[in-house]
């Protein structure tokens, strides 16, 4: 994967200001352990979120 | 007995009609028309068209799931309301064309004592000459607004692919196919579901990929954006899909009010007023919407339907309509119980409601062409609203006509939205967001409009998970299964 991401960047094309995920970013999103624990967190998050819109 | 209809059978419509027919018991009738024999959990239409699920299963069949909830199930399309009866009838009615086999085209008058309308909207192809006509959906692009219509899309998709693996490089151009257009959301969902499958099918170098959409900014996604909180920074969502854009390599256009389509050939406006065209092999293209074209008239039986209806054929609510320009807007403006000013027995939910104004700041090009999202109603507040709404009925049918209405502003109210690229358990990954309240109120909250302690988002695996979950969960919700009250909205 690398950095892969930053080779798509065109030097003053639209893109020239977006932010690239960088190899670890990207690793942690398919991380098992760590998109676990992201699971239990997003859950209770969005749980608040549904007991404050009802 | 109370007689209670409910127009319309999609996510809002059956969330309020169940309840309800929950709610009120054997005692009273819920009667729910709706024109499809099937309900469709829309959001995982995005995976049939990439060809990851087959139509099966992302819909049922309605009619034993009412049986079995003691809904009165007619399948038919609304045609008009009398709100005040006619000359022969002193009860209000609303009158319907069958279009279950073997009774199409048959015409009925039913009596309510409430009504909630539901009907989500009319596909407005016909409002882009090329992306389709009064009938539908044309020739030159797809959809994936209708599970139908997804399956079309995976099967010119797959076309494609083989193109592709033959050596033709194609275009896939991708967004929405009017300046007015809402659902940003699934068509982004769509793009990427399309990134996703032509990597795992190897023939990613050979496409090019661009997203075309009404938006101002990458991320508006029709609710003016959103800043969530992401590694201690409140992040605007523009960063964040300029980021995946640029991540995936899809090129974007922007600002766009897409105003012809050809075959392999879009033509658009763009907010600064100059004209562009973009040539495509498969285009996927989100259709505006309007409302259904119900009709309404009074006991003399003069139209009235401009009483009832917005302009756009929207229903009119408790919402403030006379708002003005975008520096008068507040969250007030919004509804909060979705009751018709005029017929205190109607209602109206989900897509189906007028909304105050768009939520997004309105835009126009020097020609005078507006280009702008139009407010998104869908998903979560759409059931939200439901369920508050068939609460209010039920509780003027068992505790009197004056018992206080239920509230489900979408300005304290917030939502929940994933993304997902990809199928697998493990090979998908999703972007998983949170927004509230999903109206900015800038009162409340100076600033970004909404509370980043509860707006977030984060692409990962979890995020993917969560969309697998929920593709079961409301299936099982809608299909009344155990304990299916007990899982929110």
């Amino acid at each position: 994967m690398g950095k892969k991401a930053e080779h798509n960047i065109k030097a003053y094309g639209k893109n020239f200001t977006s932010m690239t995920p960088g190899p670890f970013a990207l690793k942690l999103r398919t991380c098992k352990i760590w998109q676990f624990i992201r699971f239990v967190i997003i859950n209770i998050k969005m749980l608040i979120v549904v007991r404050k819109s009802h | 007995m109370a007689r209670l209809i409910v127009l319309g059978g999609g996510v809002s419509g059956h969330t309020a009609a169940t309840f309800a027919a929950e709610w009120l018991g054997s005692a009273h009738e819920v009667v729910v028309v709706t024109p499809n024999s099937k309900w469709n959990w829309i959001p995982s239409n995005i995976w049939v068209g990439v060809g990851e699920m087959s139509k099966e299963e992302v819909t049922f069949d309605l009619a034993p799931v009412y049986a079995k909830a003691g809904i009165n199930y007619k399948q038919a399309k609304a045609v008009s309301i009398n709100p005040e009866g006619s000359e022969s009838s002193v009860k209000p009615f609303v009158t319907i064309e069958y279009t279950l086999a073997g009774r199409e085209g048959e015409s009925e008058n039913i009596e309510y004592d409430y009504l909630i309308n539901a009907t989500g909207p009319k596909l407005n192809f016909g409002a882009t000459p090329g992306l389709g006509d009064a009938n539908g959906l044309g020739e030159f692009t797809v959809s994936v607004c209708t599970a139908d219509h997804a399956v079309h899309a995976n099967e010119e998709f797959q076309k494609c692919i083989q193109k592709m693996k033959k050596g033709e490089r194609q275009k896939f151009l991708i967004g929405t196919g009017h300046g007015l257009c809402t659902c940003q959301g699934a068509a982004f969902e769509y793009i990427f579901n399309v990134e996703h499958e032509l990597n795992k099918a190897g023939v990613r170098d050979m496409a090019d990929l661009k997203w075309i959409s009404n938006e101002s900014f990458l991320g508006d996604f029709g609710v003016g954006g959103l800043h969530m909180k992401s590694m201690g920074f409140a992040v605007s969502s523009k960063i964040f899909a300029e980021s995946l854009f640029t991540e995936r390599n899809v090129d974007w256009i922007i600002g766009a009010h897409v105003n012809k389509v050809e075959k392999g050939k879009a033509h658009y406006e763009l907010l600064d007023g100059t004209m562009g065209e973009e040539e495509f092999d498969f285009s996927m293209l989100i259709p505006p919407f309007a409302g259904v074209g119900l009709k309404a008239f009074a006991k003399d039986g003069s139209d009235i339907t401009g009483t009832v209806f917005a302009p756009n054929g929207f229903m009119k609510v408790d919402a403030n309509y006379a708002a003005g320009a975008y520096e008068n807007w507040k969250a007030s403006d919004w509804p909060k119980t979705y009751q018709n000013p005029t017929y205190s027995n109607m209602f109206a939910c989900g897509i189906a409601f007028a909304p105050p104004h768009p939520i997004s700041k309105p835009m126009s090009s020097p020609n005078g062409t507006p280009i702008n999202p139009t407010p998104p109603r869908t998903g979560m507040p759409s059931g939200i609203i439901g369920k508050a709404v068939a609460h209010s009925i039920c509780d003027r049918i068992l505790k009197g006509e004056d018992a206080p209405l239920h509230e489900a502003s979408m300005a304290h109210m917030g939502a929940a939205c994933v993304a997902s690229a990809g199928k697998g358990i493990f090979d998908g990954t999703a972007a998983a967001m949170t927004i509230y309240p999903v109206v900015p109120d800038f009162e409340k909250y100076p600033g970004t409009g909404r509370d980043t302690d509860y707006t977030f988002g984060e692409i990962g695996l979890a995020g993917h998970w969560i969309k697998h979950i929920l593709h079961h969960l409301f299936l099982y919700k809608a299909k009344l299964k155990m304990g299916w009250t007990m899982i929110p909205e």
